[in-house]
């Protein structure tokens, strides 16, 4: 793997994120709505408003010159202005990120956390009765939706035992330690969705690796030598297992974000993903852009990184 | 009823035979809205009615956080800007109008000293002009004292085109100007009879001048208070998220003695309105929740988790079904339900009226909507006690069979009745919308037994309400012989309600279907009286002519009322508020307080 690879690699992103731009903004211009709808059915409201606000906002133009417009403000840093809230896309971006954020950080840590160990033993055991019991386990983890677990979460937990809020609050009124302690209880049931839906198909990942690097002859002789089993695991078989683990994960993130639309909504997180959900249902076309924007870049970059991790984790792989 | 009958009973109020609230009611039974009649009463001579709601507590704050739940949060926070009521309610924690519109259709002032009066001179007796005495010592946030000035902004920020103001269309036609510092006098063109428009209730409320000066017209978006407002409100800025949170603390300088009673509030947006209501009713986290559209049957199951209840507010939504007049099969000139075309078989007046009478309404509020729908006979909406007295409507099949029959609409081999080969088929539409795919089924149901075929139709909402132009399956263009939705009389005049049945309004494509009129009803006599009721000085005989108006159209089944549907308000057992279907739902926010 040479810098120039990487370099063209890079390079490579630009037609892309330019093609996915001109891809998104023709989808959102020619799908139905209007954000001023709302405006033009209230009969006292005149008219005139909603035509004066679409000609305020650049909507009569065509849709070529809108993308024009919004393709020259992006490159200048402009994100946009939002026609529904009526202020700067980035601000409102950066309102929701650290939540999305945090949310999803704890969900994929946990995911890890639970993933990693059960996968390990899993695999060097393969067929025993835990081995069984984590693969079915697994294949219901990711079988059931996140809808689906997160209602059934809120039916248990709030519902029933009355232990936990499903409303999630960014604003606690509180200090100190009771702050901290009010935000673990409300994050405990959208981080667990998400983060057992990672975490079993992960499993799976790692159970499957394990089981192909514990029968290689290195590990064979690495036993034959007389080092402990724990050892052997730890420092030869999970060691390298983990190589393509690691660009799963990083694969893995994007659809992590798509979760976690679903997973807001449910639990009123104010992350982006709920963001994106209201500016659809509003037709607040810059907000969308910007947000799918964010998404699209995730994927990209995200292939990107995992593209040149595998090839510094394995020396064997060469990009030419 | 007519001018006279109206004249007897403004004087029966007067001399205390009949109470007002009684008359308002009656008013209402014939499609004027609550405040349209206490404003007929005060033009009469007779005060509004100050009815305090009784407010216990005996000193400000104390009450803790108040936590409520509006499942679409507020976007904007400059009532200016309002795109629907959830921005209102969100604005109106903190800004406030001269005066608000209660239950029964009274104003109570806020940032009036009192309501204007015939008696004191303040209500003009030639109805072209009304005096506001503003409330003395009320200061903004930031302690900047609120003035006349302050009012006569808000009209010449909200009347200016470039500034896009949703609020404009009640400034528009009006002049404000100063008296004194606190007097304002708001003159109208021409004499109105609806004077408490400008400066009242939902798109009244005033944003002080200070911070809004140097940002009015183009500049309107770039002002910071836009997104921190700053008003005259019980509740001061915190924190605001658009769509997700608004939140505020107490102002310990409010104008209203002992008010409010909460330290703080939360306006937590976002989400479905079933969880919504079960956050409240069930498990009791928050104490209010918003618009709760959700079945009543799962309504009542969660109220018996004994944490909360469900408050009904009648305000002025109808489900209804519109009438095509024009026919929607034929192209002439790029349109379908071209004007110049009409209906092959609706225009007959048997057909329609056998339509009327094949809608089961109680079937539909019984086994669809219960509480959260109630039939009604009329297009307007009318309080309960009122509705059977003076309209009366009927689900009857054999009738309605009959009077095709008569009118010569003969069943065919295959069931379905025609004449002159013409046949009564129908397609009828509306949104994608679990009840309302339900009351077309039973409306299908009820008139294949009377040999009308029909065919049923849902377009998904966000294609439906649009204003499209490309689109064939708006419900302005009504490419179909019948359609559903819900109405709003978002406006207590009747005025700007009944304008949708003048032929003037007609939406075609020469308008884009921005027209009002979506059935293209055409009738020489209706728009001869709405004529004559926009330029009538008397406001007695004018809202005579609207009762007129309101009776023809239901008489002519231009539209079938089906349901009304009242606004659906889900609070916790110890909140004690009172809400009005008149006024946004946070209007009377500083009485609201917990009990116990």
């Amino acid at each position: 793997m040479s810098r120039q690879w990487i370099l063209r690699r890079i390079l490579l992103v630009i037609p892309a994120m330019l093609g996915i731009s001109v891809l998104l903004y023709t989808v959102l211009a020619l799908a139905p709505g209007d954000p001023f709808s709302e405006l033009a059915q209230n009969p006292a409201v005149p008219p005139e408003v909603a035509a004066a606000l679409r000609a305020k906002f650049g909507l009569d133009d065509p849709v070529w010159v809108r993308y024009g417009h919004w393709f020259t403000s992006m490159m200048r840093g402009d994100w946009g202005f939002s026609f529904v809230s009526r202020m700067d896309v980035d601000t409102l971006i950066l309102q929701r990120l650290p939540t999305t954020l945090i949310v999803i950080g704890a969900a994929q840590l946990m995911a890890i956390l639970v993933a990693l160990p059960v996968g390990v033993l899993a695999g060097i055991r393969p067929y025993s009765v835990f081995d069984q019991i984590a693969n079915t386990l697994a294949f219901i983890g990711f079988s059931l939706p996140t809808f689906f677990t997160g209602l059934l979460l809120i039916l248990v937990f709030s519902i029933q035992l009355d232990w936990l809020p499903f409303v999630y609050r960014a604003d606690i009124n509180a200090t100190g330690w009771k702050f901290y302690w009010e935000h673990i209880r409300q994050s405990i049931m959208p981080v667990m969705v998400l983060g057992l839906f990672q975490g079993a198909s992960l499993v799976r990942y790692v159970r499957s690796s394990v089981l192909d690097v514990v029968k290689l002859d290195y590990v064979i002789t690495a036993r034959s030598k007389g080092i402990g089993e724990r050892k052997v695991v730890t420092k030869h078989v999970v060691r390298n297992a983990l190589i393509p683990v690691v660009t799963l994960v990083m694969l893995q993130m994007p659809v992590v974000f798509g979760g976690a639309i679903v997973t807001e909504q449910i639990f009123r997180v104010p992350g982006i993903g709920s963001l994106l959900i209201s500016a659809m249902l509003a037709n607040d076309t810059p907000v969308v852009m910007a947000v799918t924007f964010v998404f699209s870049c995730l994927v990209v970059l995200c292939n990107l990184i995992a593209d040149v991790l595998y090839a510094w984790l394995d020396p064997r792989i060469s990009y030419r | 009823m007519n001018e006279r009958e109206l004249r007897r009973l403004i004087g029966a109020v007067k001399t205390g035979k009949l109470s007002r609230r009684g008359f308002v009611q009656r008013m209402m039974a014939v499609g004027l809205a609550a405040p349209m009649a206490t404003q007929l009463l005060a033009y009469s001579g007779v005060a509004m009615a100050q009815s305090r709601a009784p407010y216990k507590p005996t000193k400000r704050g104390g009450g803790g956080l108040l936590k409520v739940l509006w499942w679409q949060g507020s976007t904007l926070l400059n009532p200016h800007f309002a795109v629907g009521t959830k921005d209102q309610d969100g604005s109106r924690w903190f800004y406030e109008p001269l005066a608000n519109w209660d239950a029964d259709g009274n104003l109570q002032p806020v940032l009036a000293a009192s309501i204007p009066g015939r008696e004191d001179g303040t209500l003009a007796a030639d109805g072209k002009s009304v005096t506001w005495k503003l409330k003395q010592g009320v200061k903004w946030h930031d302690g900047k004292p609120f003035t006349a000035d302050d009012v006569v902004f808000n009209w010449a920020y909200a009347k200016n085109p470039a500034t896009a103001a949703t609020t404009s269309g009640s400034y528009n036609d009006v002049v404000a100007e100063k008296v004194d510092d606190y007097t304002v006098k708001v003159s109208f063109s021409k004499p109105t009879p609806f004077w408490a428009d400008a400066f009242v209730g939902p798109r009244g409320m005033i944003i002080p001048k200070h911070l809004f000066e140097t940002f009015t017209g183009d500049k309107s978006r770039d002002a910071p208070t836009n997104l921190k407002p700053v008003g005259t409100g019980p509740y001061m800025f915190k924190d605001f998220k658009p769509g997700d949170m608004v939140a505020g603390v107490i102002n310990p300088n409010y104008h209203m003695p002992n008010r409010p009673y909460f330290d703080g509030f939360e306006m937590k947006g976002g989400g479905d309105a079933v969880s919504a209501a079960r956050a409240v009713l069930q498990t009791g986290e928050f104490d209010f929740g918003w618009n709760m559209q959700v079945e009543d049957e799962i309504l009542q199951r969660l109220e018996k988790g004994g944490k909360g209840r469900v408050i009904i507010s009648q305000g002025g939504n109808i489900e209804h079904i519109q009438v095509n007049t024009t026919d929607p099969w034929t192209e002439v000139d790029g349109e379908r339900s071209s004007l110049k075309t009409t209906h092959p078989t609706l225009s007959d007046p048997a057909v329609r009226q056998a339509l009327s009478m094949l809608v089961d309404k109680v079937s539909v509020e019984k086994f669809i909507y219960g509480r959260t729908g109630t039939a009604t006979a009329n297009f307007v909406n009318n309080p309960e006690k009122f509705r059977s007295k003076d309209t009366t409507f009927e689900f009857n099949v054999d009738k309605a069979s009959d009077i095709l029959e008569k009118a010569g609409w003969k069943k065919g081999a295959d069931g379905i009745r025609a004449k002159d080969g013409k046949k009564l088929k129908f397609v009828y539409q509306t949104s994608i919308n679990q009840p309302r795919q339900k009351t077309q089924a039973i409306v299908k149901q009820a008139c294949q037994k009377a040999g009308i075929d029909i065919e049923v139709k849902a377009v998904t909402a966000s294609v439906y309400f649009s204003s499209d132009v490309a689109n064939p399956d708006t419900y302005t263009k009504f490419y179909t012989d019948l359609q559903m939705y819900t109405t709003t009389m978002t406006q207590p005049d009747p005025e700007v309600f009944m304008l949708q049945f003048t032929s003037a309004e007609a939406a075609t494509k020469a308008n884009k279907w921005q027209g009002r009129n979506i059935t293209r009803w055409r009738n020489k006599e209706y728009d001869d009286i709405f004529k004559a009721a926009q330029v009538e000085v008397d406001p007695v005989k004018r809202a005579a002519m609207f009762i007129k108006l309101n009776d023809m159209v239901i008489k002519d089944v231009v539209v079938i009322p089906v349901v009304a549907r009242p606004t659906v308000t889900a609070v916790s057992n110890q909140m004690v508020v009172n809400l009005s279907g008149w006024d946004n739902n946070t209007s009377d926010i500083h009485n609201w307080y917990k009990e116990g």
